[in-house]
């Protein structure tokens, strides 16, 4: 039986109820139900293996890119079915960004063609000029100091901390309403952690924010909620102030204290 | 309840340990101060209460020594849950018990500026009081070692009884002043060693709440209090 306590604060932007994933034959989620806060960062934790990448790629509809891979149950976002036959999952990966663990800006292009990138790829027409989208996405993801004079410069020129910024970026211009992050900051040294961390805490004022991390202290230091994995269950989900001090379950309580096996 | 599982990583395992450790030992040595402070008083004994006024200082030497494994601990480990609530609670603990060899001193003082008075009345109601907050004093520690929140709902509720044994024995001295003015000197004195049991039945009771806390992640301090 897991523990979960949504807060009462705040509008629940996504919902996920009974979720079953598979891998083939292979079930890797079992039953996982979650309401994510509306701009609050939410933490995914738990070991390897725990089902935490799969659940935040089922809110995106990316799981099923994987052949063989399906899932069951139901995810909404505002209250809508994103697994419902009339959803195009192009359009929800619009609204539903993800940020991976090692910073992919595309190689081939320029910092400012990867802040457009998706633009572009949607097609959908701009109403502003695409430098007032450049400039404004690019502080947005707090990186237009550093990089406003080599816009033109390819995007893998950027140190790997910026990379990711820009990655973040290129995400945010779409102006999506979810921003899923894959251990965002798994390749970075502590000083880019540190802006990549500081980015979160204004990013959730815009948008809504689940990231996987395995550093518990980076999930302790940057989230408001904590859900923790185990074996393709959700354990427990609350206040992240509650779960690092007094956690309800006792596999919670052994996983962040590091009494593993 | 306690958990027997072990962290993955021996030496934090251990450094834990260590600071259970200092805590004992700490909570073991204010214990016997308690007691021998008391005899000294009881039996007018000058060099118990020397000896036990001397003993303080390694009182001392622990609480130093426990704050900097903490801060240790806390600096390389970033302890989480249970174990936050360990050491957090390692930290005040530390003062409470250091604070209890202090009152174990007072009272050692007095037991000295008594040792030339006429045997005292009523000494075995004090006696009787230091029994019961040394009992608070070892089942708190006793609560804390073997993480047992009833035990420490124990000790909060003997805290009753040692104000009403402190009330109880301060009119009595002061009704003994009034009959007898010679005695006031000395009556001062022994109501001031009750006042400091009374304290220190006071610091157990804190060291019960932080050990509530610890075992159930809830603070019981100052009930229906904090919203005022």
């Amino acid at each position: 039986m897991s523990v979960v306590t949504p807060s009462n604060e705040g509008a629940r932007l996504l919902s996920i109820a009974g979720l079953n994933a598979y891998f083939g034959p292979t079930q890797v989620l079992h039953g996982v139900t979650l309401d994510i806060a509306a701009r609050r960062v939410t933490a995914v934790i738990g070991p390897s293996g725990c089902g935490k990448s799969t659940f935040i790629r089922c809110m995106n509809r990316m799981h099923e890119l994987v052949p063989g891979a399906r899932c069951e149950g139901a995810v909404r976002l505002d209250g809508a079915d994103i697994y419902a036959p009339e959803v195009d999952p192009v359009a929800l990966r619009r609204r539903v960004g993800m940020v991976f663990q090692k910073p992919n800006p595309f190689p081939t292009m320029s910092v400012r063609e990867n802040v457009l990138a998706g633009l572009r790829l949607t097609g959908r027409r701009l109403s502003e000029p695409e430098d007032a989208v450049v400039e404004r996405t690019l502080r947005r993801a707090a990186l237009w100091d550093e990089v406003k004079d080599r816009l033109a410069a390819p995007g893998l020129s950027l140190s790997v901390g910026q990379q990711q910024r820009l990655c973040i970026a290129r995400a945010l211009a779409v102006e999506p309403d979810v921003l899923l992050m894959d251990e965002p900051c798994a390749s970075l040294d502590p000083i880019a952690t540190a802006h990549i961390e500081d980015l979160l805490s204004t990013l959730k004022a815009t948008y809504t924010i689940v990231m996987v991390t395995h550093s518990m202290q980076q999930a302790a230091r940057v989230s408001d909620e904590t859900a923790f994995f185990l074996n393709g269950e959700l354990i427990e989900a609350t206040h992240t102030d509650a779960l690092f001090t007094a956690p309800r379950d006792r596999r919670t309580e052994d996983y962040i204290t590091g009494k593993f096996g | 309840m306690l958990n027997l599982k072990r962290h993955t990583d021996r030496e934090y395992e251990a450094e834990l340990g260590q600071v259970r450790e200092r805590l004992l030992i700490m909570a073991g040595r204010v214990e016997q101060m308690i007691a021998d402070a008391i005899r000294a008083v009881g039996e007018r004994d000058p060099e118990l209460a020397r000896a036990t006024i001397a003993a303080d200082n390694k009182v001392n030497r622990t609480e130093v020594e426990t704050d900097e494994l903490c801060m240790r601990v806390l600096a390389r480990r970033q302890p989480m849950a249970s174990d936050l609530r360990f050491i957090t609670l390692a930290l005040k603990m530390v003062t409470d018990l250091e604070r209890i060899g202090d009152l174990a001193v007072n009272i050692c003082e007095r037991a000295i500026d008594l040792a030339g008075e006429a045997r005292l009345e009523g000494v075995d109601a004090l006696q009787t009081m230091a029994t019961l907050v040394q009992s608070m004093v070892h089942d708190a520690i006793d609560a804390f070692v073997h993480a047992d929140a009833t035990l420490a709902e124990g000790v909060i509720a003997r805290d009753d009884e040692v104000d009403e044994a402190y009330h109880t024995y301060f009119r009595a001295v002061l009704a003994g002043m009034t009959r007898d003015p010679a005695s006031i000197e000395r009556g001062i004195h022994v109501q001031s060693v009750a006042k400091w049991l009374e304290r220190i039945g006071d610091h157990a009771t804190n060291i019960a709440e932080l050990v509530i806390f610890m075992v159930r992640g809830t603070d019981v301090r100052h009930p229906g209090k904090l919203d005022a």
